[in-house]
């Protein structure tokens, strides 16, 4: 089978963001940069799709020339292909990276043959903006659903799960199909080496992209007044345990 | 139990000590074994992990060192780890790709002889057995030390912490940021440590204690001061779970392997193993970029790694161990830690600031060591355990304090972490920073120049190798590449033609302090051991002592008028001798007043020519005059041996002084540095009818210097040592009082636990069928049977200079020996490069062996 998964680059920060002086963006002068947790379990699920149904698995990113790390280290995990739509670097509204993949997609199908499947994560780390997946699915056609933590692939038909209230709710699709993958889905490997090694000698793929801008645009970025959070002692010794409990029931850590 | 509840510092303590890293938390609690009962430990991290470079380091120890200083400090400091049951010994393989590198490991296992530890040369086969997975085949063999531990770094100095809370010696404050501190101006004087304002509040303090790791230069310029070291990255990644690890269930249960060609190390680390790297490019840093604790992902000192530059270490692991291609990269940094200019700790107090301590720049492996060695610096006024004189902070210039110069040496050394340095090793970066005036002439004579802390000063001179054929015995080749590097046989044949005839040396690196007032010979009385109190025109050698009786300095001394004395110090002493003396004087005008001696560093004005050679009074006599253009006497009787006088020399004004540190009848002649190539161009002209040569410091140095068995600060004379073990002590003692004193006086009723005795090769040949030379870096001197020697102190016999006696036809070896062992005549062995050679005891003391009597140099 054919799966696409699609990654952006964001920065790593720690607990503190510092924004540039422009406001307009993360300062990321000592920052590592990856991909959302969602689309860490979205390459490992393409991954795990091809080790277990064959085929090749592709990731595709819009994003700087740097975002070549973040394909490369889906590289490094086992994905095939890897191609970047390279920007100036400037931020692209979600409905303007839509049309850019949307395009990139049908370029990559007319030559090399339509996806079976094609994985976002649920969103962005970054921007949260939840969109591009649906604007993607809806461009091409193809159905979508987002939030999935178990894929399953049958003949022609996907069947996607995904966490409800009361239990789960599970969808079946007909393949071409868009899922929206949610953490916890798998468990993400870490790269071995001779993948790292391996990842350097793959050759990631270039497509101009040409998409016109959307309706939203960044205006500026600000951070939240500092949160001061409070402690309430619940007791010491043997006579904090009855408050331990309650809290712990509380929290829903017991039950 | 560590951290105080109290949210708010106290308003003032004894001493408070920033930063609880290795250094830190060591620190506060051998200051408490050793009486420091007021102290405050501040960190702006959280403990027991405040996010500095002993938080992330591989804590890994292998012990040989080549540097004595270092070596003892490594041995001491796992010893600590020990005493506190968090040593785990798992032994080390250093191993060999390349030939070279088995050369290397003969020196080492020559260093690890010296040092005591047990280690041995090992076959690919070998390591395969002890290390299963690993690629022999592309292995050339390895040196094994079966101490190589690795320690729990965290834990060793939360416990020495604890230990001095436990005492009710300490205070402890994590999550307090260090904002300022505060300095009192006092006039005359140096500034001294007021306060230090944390985020919780201000702290007077007596002393400070900056041991603050890669933050140390930060938080001494809020003070004024300059500790001189730049935060650098050193990759590293954790890769696994392996299974062959992790079935061992354990930490380390492999010896530790260290790549030595690749400069990368694999140590286990539980089920996987540590792959860490000193090959990539030098990626330095500023203190000040270094990110918050908020906004680091890790920790400050845990940065994102930069893949680019590990990936070629990642095949070199792999090519050594397979499996680790299977392995996942759970864990990479590029870890931050400290780096200086020549690699070294900086310790000691500040030369900027009084009381304010700088214990930086040090590895985990040396920990607990140097933070002992800093309680007894702060303790006593000097460490006690060893000489501190190759991490002590002042014995930098201004110039190699430098961002410029510190990124330069950092990003030249850096790669030579695990690289093979050559005890003669000259750097490459920064050259050229001071320059004689003499410069222009001595390239045009072929100079190859050394670096002497800064200056560029020639070792031998091309222009002289026509003398090669004159003096074709003492100037054959050396067979061993490492024998030749750094060396030319010429420099034989300048030591001959200068004690055949004449040559001129450059001095300028020198240093000049003039110390003058009413009671400039009263102060220097108080310094100095030797009596300063000698006539107008006279001078005078003579140590300078710690409380302890040892080594502090060792200069000499012109009195040029009844209330000016003139301090000649050499180019690698003078930091630490300059603050040696600024110290001494403040504590000395304190009591007498500030006008009753001033301290004013000539250096940078003069320059220096020694003219020496049965030649050099006949080649002066034709140029030096008095004021009048009268020709000047520069008879012995006129002007002895020991004499200072104002001269001209084709009229430039110049002191010479007759004195010889190579033992030929001369001068050493000084003028202002605008004179300088007038005079040398003076001598030059009138010397030409005696042949006269330009000199290098390979004579003056080593050939000139060890056949006259002069010893040398950092060498011979360490603070480890006293006058009377190393010959130097007078057959009376000054009534007045002075530093170190009670001690010497001591040691001279005690009498010397070993002396400096100078050794004679009695066959350089190696095992291969040809000669070697020692380098003169500390190979130990052995018993007949092969034995170390270590003295009633514990101090080992090694050798402390070494080099060729061109006109004894010899070559000779510098070492201190026990008593027993101290007798001329008696037959031992030096080891070199892992092999041992005869030598016999030719001289005890310091009665020269070449012209016993000084006849040369007085007559």
């Amino acid at each position: 089978m054919r799966v696409l998964v699609c990654v952006k680059r964001v920065p790593a920060p720690g607990a503190k963001i510092n924004i540039t002086a422009d406001g307009l963006a993360v300062d990321t002068a000592y920052l590592a940069f990856t991909t959302s947790p969602h689309e860490e379990c979205a390459v490992e699920e393409a991954v795990q799709l091809v080790e277990r149904h064959g085929g090749e698995s592709t990731v595709l990113t819009l994003g700087p020339a740097e975002a070549d790390e973040q394909l490369r280290y889906a590289a490094s995990l086992g994905v095939t292909k890897a191609v970047l739509l390279p920007t100036d670097g400037g931020d692209w509204d979600p409905q303007r990276t839509a049309r850019a993949l949307t395009e990139a997609i049908l370029s990559i199908e007319a030559a090399d043959g339509a996806f079976d499947l094609i994985l976002f994560g649920n969103e962005s780390a970054d921007s949260g903006g939840f969109q591009v997946g649906v604007r993607v699915a809806r461009a091409l056609g193809r159905p979508v659903v987002n939030g999935i933590k178990g894929i399953d692939v049958g003949d022609g038909v996907v069947t996607a799960k995904r966490e409800a209230e009361a239990g789960m709710e599970v969808y079946e699709l007909p393949m071409p199909a868009v899922l929206g993958v949610k953490e916890g889905i798998n468990l993400p490997r870490y790269p071995t080496l001779k993948g790292r090694l391996a990842s350097k000698k793959v050759d990631v793929g270039h497509l101009e992209p040409h998409a016109e801008p959307g309706g939203q645009s960044l205006v500026t970025l600000a951070r939240p007044a500092e949160q001061v959070s409070s402690t309430v002692i619940l007791g010491s010794g043997p006579e904090a345990a009855t408050a331990v409990v309650d809290l712990l029931e509380e929290l829903g850590v017991l039950k | 139990m560590s951290e105080a509840s109290t949210q708010t510092v106290p308003t003032s303590a004894k001493v408070v000590v920033i930063g609880a890293g290795i250094v830190g938390n060591c620190l506060v609690g051998h200051l408490s074994r050793l009486g420091w009962t007021d102290m405050v430990l501040i960190d702006k991290g959280p403990l027991p992990n405040p996010g500095g470079s002993t938080g992330h380091a591989s804590n890994f120890i292998f012990p040989t060192d080549h540097n004595k200083e270092m070596a003892f400090l490594t041995v001491e400091s796992q010893n600590q780890y020990i005493d506190h049951g968090l040593n785990h010994t798992c032994g080390g393989i250093e191993v060999a790709r390349e030939p070279q590198r088995l050369e290397e490991f003969k020196r080492r296992m020559t260093s690890a002889k010296a040092w005591g530890i047990d280690a041995r040369l090992v076959t690919p086969a070998e390591i395969k057995e002890m290390v299963p997975f690993v690629n022999e085949e592309i292995l050339l063999g390895g040196y094994y030390t079966p101490s190589v531990s690795v320690v729990d770094s965290l834990a060793t100095g939360t416990r020495m912490r604890d230990e001095a809370v436990t005492a009710g010696h300490l205070k402890v404050f994590a999550n307090t940021e260090v904002h300022d501190i505060e300095t009192e101006e006092r006039p005359g004087m140096l500034p001294k440590v007021k306060a230090v304002v944390t985020s919780k509040g201000r702290i007077e303090a007596e002393h400070v204690v900056i041991a603050c790791g890669v933050w140390s230069p930060r938080v001494a310029a809020m003070a004024g001061a300059n500790i001189p070291l730049t935060p650098a990255v050193h990759q590293m990644a954790d890769v696994g779970p392996i299974d062959v690890l992790v079935e061992t269930n354990t930490e380390v249960a492999f010896p530790i392997i260290r790549d030595m060609d690749t400069f990368c190390y694999e140590r286990q680390s539980a089920g996987s193993m540590e792959v860490g790297s000193y090959a990539h490019r030098p990626i330095l840093m500023r203190p000040d970029d270094i990110p918050s604790i908020e906004a680091s992902a890790l920790t400050p000192t845990e940065l994102p790694l930069t893949y680019d530059d590990f990936d070629p270490q990642l095949e070199q692991a792999i090519e050594l161990m397979e499996m680790l291609g299977d392995a996942e990269i759970k864990y990479a940094i590029n870890g931050l830690l400290s780096l200086t200019p020549d690699a070294n700790p900086v310790l000691g107090e500040t030369v900027e600031v009084r009381n304010l301590w700088s214990a930086a720049a040090v590895w985990i492996k040396e920990g607990p060591g140097i933070a002992q060695l800093v309680a007894e610096w702060m303790t006593y006024g000097y460490p006690h355990m060893c000489d501190p004189h190759g991490s002590d902070i002042s014995r930098f210039y201004p110039h190699e304090k430098t961002e410029w110069h510190i990124n330069a040496r950092c990003s030249e050394h850096f790669n030579k972490t695990y690289g093979i340095t050559h005890p003669r090793e000259q750097w490459a970066s920064q050259r050229g920073m001071r320059r004689s005036p003499f410069y222009a002439r001595e390239e045009a004579l072929g100079a190859t120049f050394f670096d002497a802390r800064g200056w560029e000063r020639p070792q031998w001179y091309s222009s002289n190798e026509k003398l090669m054929a004159k003096f074709p015995d003492a100037c054959a080749a050396r067979t061993h590449e490492w024998d030749g590097r750094w060396w030319h046989p010429v420099i034989n044949a300048e030591h001959l033609q200068m004690r055949a005839s004449v040559g001129m040396v450059d001095l300028t690196a020198f240093n000049e302090f003039d110390f003058e007032g009413p009671k400039a010979m009263e102060f220097l009385q108080w310094v100095c051991v030797n009596n300063v109190d000698v006539p107008v025109g006279r001078s005078v050698y003579t140590p300078l002592l710690t409380e302890h009786g040892g080594f502090r300095g060792d200069l000499t001394i012109q009195r040029l008028d009844q209330h000016h004395f003139r301090v000649i110090t050499g180019a690698f002493d003078g930091g630490r001798d300059s603050y040696w003396f600024t110290k001494c004087l403040e504590r000395f005008t304190s009591e007498h007043g500030a006008g009753s001696c001033t301290f004013t560093d000539r250096s940078q004005g003069m320059c220096t020519i020694g003219v020496w050679g049965p030649n050099a009074a006949a080649t002066m006599a034709k140029i030096v005059t008095d004021h009048t253009t009268a020709p000047y006497d520069l008879s012995q009787d006129g002007f002895p041996y020991g004499a200072v006088r104002e001269v001209y020399i084709d009229g430039v004004p110049a002191t010479m002084f007759r004195i010889s540190y190579v033992g030929e009848n001369g001068w050493e002649i000084y003028t202002r540095m605008e004179h300088g190539l007038k005079l040398w161009d003076a001598i030059w002209a009138a010397g030409q009818e005696f042949e006269i040569i330009p000199v290098g410091i390979g004579v003056y140095a080593v050939t000139g210097r060890i056949e006259k068995g002069y010893r040398l600060m950092g060498a011979e004379l360490e603070s480890e040592y006293t006058p009377v073990e190393a010959g130097l002590a007078r057959p009376k003692v000054k009534s007045a009082d002075f530093i170190g004193k009670a001690a010497y006086l001591a040691a001279r009723e005690e009498g010397p636990a070993a002396i400096m005795c100078t050794l004679s090769m009695d066959s350089q040949r190696c095992a291969e069928g040809y000669d070697r030379f020692p380098t003169g870096g500390n190979e130990p001197i052995l018993t007949l049977d092969g034995a170390r020697i270590v003295d009633t102190k514990g101090r080992v016999s090694r050798v402390t200079t070494a080099g060729s006696a061109p006109s004894l036809g010899t070559y000779l070896l510098m070492a201190y020996l026990p008593p027993e062992h101290a007798v001329e005549g008696t037959k031992l062995q030096v080891m070199y490069m892992n092999e041992c050679y005869p030598v016999t005891v030719a001289r005890v003391g310091s009665k020269p062996l070449f012209d016993p009597d000084d006849s040369r140099m007085k007559s």
